[in-house]
């Protein structure tokens, strides 16, 4: 989400126009989306907080879960779009700048409210949480290494970890399966897999080899490239136990 | 006249059951005065938040001791569900009372992590008006740390590691452990049944 639009970008860059809000909402829980998850990309860079008229207008007519990102820096702010009608709040930037939001956050809505998304690249030292990664030009290491941070967040009370692979982020080439075994060993909470879905296989691929409790992906749905309903359908034919 | 009465337990997120009744064309208000809640025509008792808190909520509006009482149609979702019970291992807190039993965690495993987050299906279940017409497998979306034990007044049970209730009914009170209106086609339904109730 970009001003009040949906938008894609490769490996977190070149953000380009999808699509409006609602229309797309409505489209993904038609074809059987379990959840969907709303960035808003600007907002932290920007040191603004989410806009809520969206989150209403969405709560009114989603019957599925959604999770909203972008911006969240106080409970005050949460508490807003919680009220608004989301179903859980998730904090990256403002969770590596101030850790005890997380703990603070989980205490006041309990930890089934609080996801941690991370924003996660491979370095020569292991893997590395960025933050601000909506603006390229903003974009930084925290400093913070992923599988100590997955720790440390699940311990101030995270409900769930939403790790994106930045390396593979919009390249359609597959999520990255190694670090998604790597934090899988230290995630006690659901973790759900982002970046790099291309393919079905890259799918079944999180599940049956790293273990993800979900798959979050965005282009291969927003160009059309794979509709989720026949996704769940193969899924299924895997073995996996997904919602028809 | 007001179709449902949704208890004002204090948690956040009461906008998602509004609005779900909303699209099924059901009015509904949001009180916790004990009056309102005697004269509704049905109840709903959702719940967002820790069961101590929420039983401290339901005991300062003096609706504690007016809950059990009632004689119309109650459902409560979720954590409404679970205080139905006698007591919640979560903040070891006495509850309604409505439903003999204590509400336990959960307990993680590798592969199933806590809290429990994501869409399981029914396999079986009772008979039941609120149940009707949900076809086989029907699909729920489901978030919780905490569980009812399966029990004599467990209508339909879910399996996640181990086996609980999702359904629960005594009398006038009923009970389901997952979010009806975060459900889509299955949610609506229930919720459908509920107001034919």
């Amino acid at each position: 989400m970009r001003d009040g639009q949906v938008v894609k970008g490769v490996t977190f860059r070149d953000h380009r126009v999808v699509g409006d809000i609602m229309s797309l909402a409505t489209r993904y829980r038609e074809e059987g989306a379990d959840e969907l998850v709303f960035y808003d990309i600007t907002a932290s860079p920007q040191g603004r907080s989410v806009d809520r008229g969206w989150v209403r207008r969405v709560a009114r007519v989603l019957d599925i879960p959604f999770c909203v990102a972008g911006g969240i820096r106080t409970v005050a702010d949460a508490e807003a779009v919680l009220n608004a009608g989301a179903e859980k709040i998730s904090i990256n930037s403002p969770a590596l700048a101030d850790p005890d939001l997380i703990d603070a956050l989980s205490q006041r809505f309990g930890a089934q409210c609080v996801v941690v998304g991370i924003d996660s690249q491979r370095t020569p030292e292991g893997y590395r949480a960025y933050q601000l990664t909506g603006d390229p030009t903003r974009s930084r290491p925290s400093g913070r290494d992923v599988l100590e941070w997955v720790r440390e967040v699940q311990a101030r009370g995270a409900g769930e970890i939403v790790l994106n692979c930045m390396g593979s982020d919009g390249l359609r080439s597959g999520y990255d399966i190694e670090q998604l075994r790597a934090v899988r060993a230290v995630c006690h909470v659901p973790l759900v897999a982002s970046g790099g879905a291309g393919a079905i296989e890259h799918f079944a691929a999180a599940f049956t080899q790293a273990g993800v409790d979900a798959a979050l992906a965005a282009s291969v749905f927003h160009t059309g490239a794979i509709t989720i309903s026949e996704l769940k359908r193969a899924l299924r034919g895997c073995g996996i136990e997904i919602r028809p | 006249m007001i179709d449902a009465l949704i208890i004002d337990s204090g948690g956040a997120n009461l906008a998602s059951l509004q609005y779900a009744f909303a699209r099924l064309g059901a009015t509904t208000c949001v009180s916790a005065a004990p009056e309102a809640v005697v004269a509704a025509r049905r109840v709903v008792l959702p719940g967002v938040g820790s069961a101590a808190d929420a039983m401290r909520r339901l005991r300062a509006a003096g609706l504690a001791g007016v809950l059990p009482k009632l004689t119309q149609p109650l459902l409560g979702i979720c954590l409404g569900m679970q205080l139905l019970f006698e007591h919640s291992a979560e903040g070891e807190v006495e509850c309604l009372g409505i439903l003999p039993q204590r509400v336990q965690r959960l307990q993680p495993s590798p592969a199933r992590p806590v809290p429990h987050m994501g869409w399981n299906c029914l396999p079986t279940a009772e008979a039941d008006p609120l149940l009707e017409g949900l076809g086989a497998l029907p699909y729920f979306y489901f978030v919780h740390g905490y569980a009812a034990p399966v029990g004599p007044f467990t209508l339909a049970p879910v399996e996640y590691g181990e086996s609980f209730s999702a359904v629960v009914r005594r009398a006038n009170f009923w009970g389901v452990q997952f979010h009806p209106e975060r459900s889509a086609a299955a949610g609506a339904r229930v919720l459908t049944n509920f107001l034919r109730l």
